[in-house]
């Protein structure tokens, strides 16, 4: 009989957490739902911006601004990682975190010290586990509402220490969102800005890039190129929010499976014993009654 | 040539106008430009104002923009900008406050930076003010 009650419990438990984990994926799945339609947003911004971008920089050339040079020696490095707030995502901070310590390795082997600006307390805490130094945290941006202007201000942040030399060159780690199922991690180099890539503007090819500038093509480049860095970091903001949506909806799926495999078989357990004990306890009965008889 | 030009006003955060136009004035940082259609390829840096266009039906409309960059094709008229308000999507009552807080900011502001940020807020204000204040002219 102790077995039988054992197993009711551990069901009813099963149960319980099969609701909470099928509630978080409802929230994820709204949440994503959001956060693509700020991706979707952005990204004529993002492109347009792209587009003038590239336009300008073939024609101003790279002493136009001191954001492009890259330096000679690369001392100092300051990695952006980018994670979540909250874990239940499955291997997502672990891939990203994964990715943040292969790279960090890879340039501190080529002698550079590293240093971190975390958005996200997971990204934070693992670099404080580790007794990184950490410049900077940002913490309830990822996965929440946020908008430019984050971006804007821990940009120009960047910007400043990079032009002081503080760091010679800056990345950002994030998660981009590919599908639903599958969001990668990414480094990408923020600064010095890399020279912009000649096959996007193949693609556009009907566009017009003789614009007449106002003021200089150099000026107006020089004046783009902040907002560039802003454009970037919070393009990896947005596609790692997204994508930690995606990731937490996955895991949450799999756990709600994995709650109806365990309800299953728990039930099947259940019954067994049931059956069991109600055998035994007709054996007994039977057994009486075959005594009184004899 | 075409008759209208089409008007796309883009922040991060989503299209603010997307129309046709049959003029766009916009203030440019060496001076306030005008397009119509047919216009030779132009950018331009803009500096925190009020961008003005006729509608195609010829209803003359402004949006508020903070800055930024506008791209002028025969066809097309492209502002990015940081962040951008039409004109009757414009909290008045919030650019008040802004601007009396700016104000006080600067009337005890120490510090360079304060200044400089309590001053662009300032004119933030002020030019959203400006824009929603032609409404009521209207």
């Amino acid at each position: 009989m102790a077995k039988l009650k054992e197993v009711k419990l551990k069901i009813t438990a099963v149960k319980k957490t099969k609701q909470i984990t099928k509630a978080m994926n409802m929230v994820a799945a709204s949440k994503l739902r959001g956060c693509q339609t700020r991706m979707e947003g952005f990204r004529p911004y993002a492109t347009k911006f792209a587009e003038v971008l590239g336009s300008l920089s073939e024609r101003a050339g790279e002493e136009a601004s001191p954001l492009l040079v890259p330096r000679e020696e690369v001392k100092k490095v300051l990695i952006v990682v980018c994670t979540s707030d909250r874990g239940l995502c499955g291997g997502f901070n672990t891939n990203l975190v994964e990715k943040a310590r292969v790279f960090a390795k890879e340039k501190a082997g080529q002698g550079a010290e590293v240093s971190y600006v975390n958005f996200g307390k997971k990204g934070r805490d693992w670099c404080r586990k580790r007794g990184l130094s950490i410049v900077n945290e940002y913490v309830g941006i990822v996965g929440a509402k946020f908008d430019f202007s984050i971006a804007m201000v821990s940009g120009q942040r960047l910007i400043g220490a990079f032009l002081e030399g503080e760091y010679d060159e800056v990345y950002v780690i994030y998660s981009k969102f590919v599908s639903m199922a599958r969001q990668t991690p990414l480094v990408k180099q923020l600064l010095p800005i890399p020279p912009v890539e000649k096959a996007e503007s193949v693609e556009d090819a009907p566009y017009l890039p003789e614009h007449i500038c106002e003021p200089s093509p150099a000026e107006l480049l020089s004046e783009m190129l902040p907002k560039n860095v802003y454009v970037q970091l919070y393009n990896a903001l947005l596609e790692t929010s997204t994508s930690e949506h995606a990731a937490r909806m996955a895991a949450m799926d799999n756990a709600t499976k994995a709650c109806n495999d365990m309800i299953g078989s728990l039930t099947l357990a259940y019954n067994k014993a049931r059956q069991s004990t109600i055998t035994a306890e007709l054996m007994d009965i039977v057994g009486g009654a075959e005594a009184l008889k004899g | 040539m075409a008759e209208n030009i089409r008007l796309e006003v883009v922040t991060p955060e989503q299209f603010v106008v997307s129309e046709e136009a049959q003029i766009v004035v916009a203030p440019g940082v060496m001076g306030e430009f005008g397009v119509l259609p047919g216009h030779t390829p132009f950018l331009s840096e803009l500096k925190l104002g009020t961008i003005r266009y006729k509608d195609a039906q010829g209803v003359e409309r402004a949006v508020f923009v903070s800055g930024g960059f506008a791209e002028a094709l025969p066809d097309k008229v492209t502002v990015l900008a940081e962040s951008a308000e039409r004109r009757r999507d414009i909290d008045a009552e919030r650019a008040k406050i802004a601007l009396e807080r700016a104000q006080k900011r600067l009337a005890d502001a120490k510090e360079d930076i304060d200044y400089v940020r309590a001053r662009a807020a300032l004119e933030r204000a002020m030019q959203r003010l400006k824009v929603a204040s032609t409404k009521r002219a209207q």
